[in-house]
């Protein structure tokens, strides 16, 4: 399958990457970062960028770097690199966990953290990671730099707040307390591997104690990953029972947003069912 | 609309090569195309099956997902280039071990079993079959798939460490 013609630029820094993307206005340029979900969707002719601007030189949307308080990832960031990379792995255990869920070697060797939250599928994986750990997003376009979180980013499937004169730099995770604990809990679509549903849970725990701090995100059901912030609010302060388990997830299917989903019922069952399994998985941690 | 061109230079299986082409050029055609290096096997072209599968900078990539232009200044190895002067130990075990049937997925089960054994040069079963998670076989021969990639670990272990980094 070949892709509609278009012309090809490699940005060599970020202002030429902008000026790119400001352009003159009768050309459709497209950000290309590792290609895994623009470029088959070219091949499919449902994108027909005239413009395709490779931004794997672009130096600024490089590296993982330990600032006070937070972890600045690059939105070049390759999934492979999240799973090696020992800032993340140590800071960010729940990062790596999620990006070592995504397909397979070859996409991990290729896909990138930015491409992954621009693409906005609602069946992507590491959403769920940038809910659970709180992150933000860094975007910086000809009016300079503003931050935003992923709630705020995700409008609906496939369509973020990103000005076609925008780029995603970075994502900033604010650094956990040494106490958080945190899983990943995924049920991978058979064919394709995508999550039908993923369950990331956070929060400062230890068995037999209160939990505190619990943050719950849940993709692959809905037109968006989401909090789930009332399956939170039951989580909140109490000692972890299997009931609370059963209850949390009961709660979880609530305010999924569900409505339009073809296989309603499915997919409620999955939630409640994979909600409490991570509860178990994320205690079993603790233990 | 005007078909743009460019002249790209990369370096395929350790020599460098320039070709005119339109950006729109899949990695994969412009291996079997432009080089005739007919090895690397179009499969599902949806960047599933990982029949496309070669290294770029000694990582395994589906070329069907790739475009030549992004491949500028890199080094790209392709099945062809695991040959060097005699079998490469990954091809004496598939063969040794009877990993290939048709034989159509098999150069990319093999690049992408050369980087699993760089990452795992002892790797466990489970890891094998990990590793295979991004290639298919329509035979389903992946029983002995999985014994050459053992026996390839052991024969590559006896081995002094390849010159060419890049491919061991
Ligand atoms: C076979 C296969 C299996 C997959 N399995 C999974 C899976 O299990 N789980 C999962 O979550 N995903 C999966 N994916 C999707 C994969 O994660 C993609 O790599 C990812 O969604 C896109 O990242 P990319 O770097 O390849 O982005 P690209 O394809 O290059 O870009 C995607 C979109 O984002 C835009 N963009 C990219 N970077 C930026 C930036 N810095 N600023 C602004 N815009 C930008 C592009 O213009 C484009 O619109 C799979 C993909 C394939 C091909």
């Amino acid at each position: 399958m070949r892709t509609a013609p278009f012309e090809y630029h490699r940005a060599q820094d970020l202002d030429d990457a902008l000026e790119w993307l400001a352009g003159d206005g009768d050309r459709d340029v497209k950000i290309l970062a590792g290609g895994h979900s623009l470029l088959p969707l070219m091949k499919l002719k449902l994108a027909t960028p005239t413009v395709l601007l490779d931004v794997q030189d672009v130096p600024e949307l490089r590296g993982i770097l330990l600032e006070s308080g937070w972890v600045r990832i690059g939105a070049l960031t390759r999934y492979v690199d999240l799973t090696r990379d020992a800032t993340v792995g140590d800071s960010l255990p729940l990062l790596s966990q999620v990006a070592a869920t995504v397909a397979d070697i070859q996409v991990r060797n290729r896909g990138t953290i930015g491409g992954s939250l621009c693409h906005a599928d609602p069946a992507a994986d590491i959403p769920a990671a940038v809910l659970a750990l709180d992150a933000r997003l860094v975007l910086v376009g000809p009016r300079g730099e503003r931050r935003v979180n992923l709630d705020e980013f995700t409008v609906a499937p496939f369509l973020t707040v990103l000005e076609p004169t925008e780029i995603l730099t970075a994502i900033e995770f604010p650094i956990p307390l040494q106490s958080q604990q945190s899983t990943y809990l995924k049920r991978p679509h058979p064919a394709s591997g995508y999550p039908v549903v993923g369950v990331a849970i956070t929060g400062d725990a230890s068995p037999h104690e209160p939990l505190s701090n619990v943050r719950v995100a849940v993709t692959g059901i809905g037109p968006k990953a989401y909090r789930a912030e009332k399956t939170e609010g039951t989580l909140k302060g109490q000692v972890p029972t299997p009931e609370l388990f059963r209850a949390a997830a009961d709660v979880a299917i609530t305010e999924a947003n569900m409505s339009d989903e073809p296989d309603l019922s499915y997919r409620e069952q999955l939630t409640r069912v994979y909600v409490e399994r991570a509860l178990y998985q994320f205690y079993g941690g603790v233990a | 609309m005007e078909h743009h061109r460019m002249e790209v230079t990369m370096t395929v299986n350790g020599r460098s090569v320039s070709r005119d082409i339109e950006p729109r050029v899949l990695l994969v055609h412009f291996l079997r195309d432009e080089l005739q290096l007919t090895g690397t096997h179009v499969g599902c072209d949806t960047s599933q099956c990982g029949s496309c599968t070669v290294l770029i900078d000694g990582e395994a990539v589906k070329s069907c997902t790739v475009l030549a232009v992004q491949c500028m200044g890199q080094s790209v190895t392709t099945i062809e280039g695991l040959e060097q002067g005699s079998l490469h130990p990954m091809q004496e075990a598939f063969r040794e071990k009877h990993g290939l049937q048709c034989g159509f997925c098999t150069p990319g089960v093999m690049m992408t079993a050369i980087q699993l054994l760089k990452q795992h040069p002892n790797p466990t079963e489970s890891e094998i079959r990990e590793g295979l998670d991004g290639v298919l076989c329509r035979c389903t021969g992946y029983e002995t798939i999985v014994r050459s990639i053992q026996h390839a670990a052991g024969l590559m272990a006896d081995q002094e460490p390849q010159p060419e980094e890049e491919v061991g």
